[in-house]
């Protein structure tokens, strides 16, 4: 790739190399991730595995509408990201700009519709600790489902938002022409983490919304 | 030159809308399929379409499908090692 020695850093000897490195340790990073997530999975799965009626009765307590939309829109959202990485990586700085804006604006989207979602669940009774009011079969179980859907769908939420701070400051750097087709990099590193931020929704969303639906 | 060559390197913009229309016909997949009653299979077949899904944005959108070898190594770092906790979890409870 064509070097852009106004962005090299000392201790690399070409841009390709920088380049190299970077993406090596965003992986790197992601892979921590999926082991951050995945002990909560884990749990999850053996929650699941121990409480097999609970945790459907918990599922019917989520709204799968919302919880779709809400899988649909950060799909497209990967789909924006990967526009803008490919937008930089050919110099169109405005639509770059518009793609990485379009992905803010679905990320938003999402914690918006969440947050509604939890709004309903405070009304119902359903947060543990906090206002959990349940009368229905298998208690135990059903707090423990409520336990790993507020956690792990809050993790998700926190993620999501940092990740949405990420792109926003990428999208004004890149509209402040800091990045060229030469030097894209921190969009691409960006646009990594916002993709597996939609891979852990991607496996969260069944597990949460489509236990007992049929 | 080559349509890639044109693009300054950049993969098509057709290859990204495919997969973006792959991934939402596997959503409703998902979705529909959890409203026909099939036991464990119901669980089956939504992790598997979760995979598919994965994959796809992992190899399409994440460029793993044009990364060097090391890069791909470390991406499937995290999953390996996740495999052994569930693997080693279920080891457990699933023989008592």
């Amino acid at each position: 790739m064509a070097a852009d020695s106004g962005h090299l850093a000392e201790q690399f000897s070409s841009a390709g190399q920088q380049e190299e490195a970077a993406t090596l340790g965003i992986w790197v990073f992601l892979a921590t991730e999926v082991l951050f997530f995945g002990v909560l999975f884990a749990s999850y799965t053996i929650g699941r595995l121990l409480n097999p009626e609970a945790f459907a009765l918990g599922s019917t307590h989520t709204d799968v509408v919302l919880g779709t939309v809400n899988t649909g829109a950060l799909l497209t959202s990967s789909l924006t990201m990967a526009m803008g990485v490919r937008a930089a990586a050919m110099g169109r700085r405005p639509a770059t700009t518009a793609w990485l804006a379009a992905t803010v604006l679905l990320g938003v989207a999402f914690l918006v519709i969440k947050g509604v979602e939890y709004h309903a669940e405070y009304v119902e009774g359903l947060i543990p600790v906090v206002n959990f009011d349940y009368s229905g079969p298998h208690p135990d179980g059903v707090v423990l489902f409520f336990y790993l859907y507020f956690v792990m769908t809050g993790l998700h939420a926190l993620h999501l938002f940092i990740g949405v701070g990420v792109v926003s400051v990428l999208a004004w750097m890149n509209a402040r022409g800091r990045f060229s087709a030469a030097y894209h990099t921190p969009v691409k590193i960006g646009g990594l983490y916002w993709h597996l931020i939609d891979i852990v929704w991607i496996f969260l969303y069944p597990l949460f919304y489509l236990v007992a639906r049929a | 030159m080559s349509g890639r060559e044109a693009r300054g390197g950049a993969p098509s913009a057709t290859r990204y809308v495919l997969t973006w229309a792959a991934l939402m016909g596997l959503l409703l997949l998902t979705l529909g399929s959890a409203y026909i009653h099939m036991g464990t299979f119901n669980v089956v077949a939504n992790l598997a379409i979760s995979v598919a899904k994965t994959v796809l944005v992992m190899t399409v959108f994440m460029h793993l499908v044009e990364s060097r070898p090391v890069v791909r190594l470390a991406a499937m770092a995290g999953f390996f090692w996740l495999g052994l906790l569930l693997l080693l979890s279920l080891g457990d409870y699933l023989t008592r």
